[in-house]
């Protein structure tokens, strides 16, 4: 099983928002496909998948907080 | 002038460029009149009635992202950056904070005193936000940016609540009393952005 981890966004970053989800568990995902969008403050990163896969199970709902380096997804 | 989703897509093509290491890019656009509307906007950020809207020729576009109401109208300079932030600085925070320090300076070349607004993102001159800042990233190449209230017609922002804020708008035809030129503003822009971000710009 593959995580999708938030990553390190910049210094003084500890957490950010689930702004939105691209996929829904059951969905294949292609490596380099954006899987998720985060927020910090005026900010939206994209996060993509790491690797080729189905979504197995989505950690977390939109809105809510996350801490750098959590693992926001399992992909299979 | 250009609309909103036609911009967009734009700014989608430049960050695949962007990706694949060609040159970082600045647009410069205006957009006709239009509400865009994040994930987290609301309805009642919103004053006008559909009918309203329609009748001052303002569009609504719901986007895909996070963020709340925000208007662009003509008169207000949108600037694109599709930067490579991967050579820059990774890092969200800085990249607003630069893109404030952007706009801070260009009003300064206007004897403007502009400020931040701590915990809010944006350019504020005497408690009045005039410059809204809103970025996206994907693998690190910047899109979104800047919309500076220049000669903007500020009633529109009496339809919104901009930014879920409880905010009063200025441009800086209001401050300055005059029509400034957009063209002049972008000559400034070029000469900040590239000393901010260590750029070479052609135009």
């Amino acid at each position: 099983m593959n995580k999708l981890i938030l990553p390190e966004l910049g210094e003084g970053i500890t957490k950010a928002m689930i702004a939105g989800w691209h996929k829904n568990p059951g969905e294949a995902v292609k490596r380099d496909e954006d899987m998720v969008e985060v927020a910090t403050d005026k900010a939206i990163f994209n996060i993509a998948s790491p690797c080729d896969g189905v979504v197995n199970e989505l950690r977390f709902k939109e809105g809510q907080e996350v801490q750098i380096g959590e693992v926001l997804a399992f992909i299979k | 002038m250009i609309d909103y989703a036609d911009a967009y897509q734009v700014q989608m093509e430049c960050v695949k460029q962007v990706t694949k290491d060609e040159t970082q890019k600045l647009i410069f656009c205006e957009h006709p009149a239009v509400l865009t509307l994040g994930r987290l906007a609301v309805d009642q950020h919103i004053f006008a009635t559909a009918d309203e809207l329609n009748k001052l020729g303002v569009a609504v576009h719901r986007i895909d992202r996070g963020g709340e109401v925000t208007l662009h109208a003509p008169g207000q300079l949108v600037i694109y950056p599709i930067l490579n932030l991967n050579t820059w600085k990774k890092d969200l925070h800085a990249y607003l904070h630069s893109l404030e320090e952007v706009a801070i300076d260009l009003l300064k070349e206007f004897d403007i005193v502009a400020e931040r607004n701590s915990g809010k993102t944006g350019v504020w001159v005497q408690h009045k936000k005039i410059v809204s800042i809103g970025v996206g990233v994907k693998k690190w190449i910047s899109y979104h940016g800047l919309a500076i209230n220049v000669n903007t017609d500020l009633k529109l922002f009496s339809l919104i609540r901009p930014c879920g804020l409880d905010v009063s708008m200025t441009s800086m035809k209001e401050i300055l009393g005059r029509d400034i030129n957009l063209k002049d503003i972008k000559k400034h822009l070029i000469k900040i952005f590239s000393k901010q971000f260590n750029l070479h710009i052609d135009e």
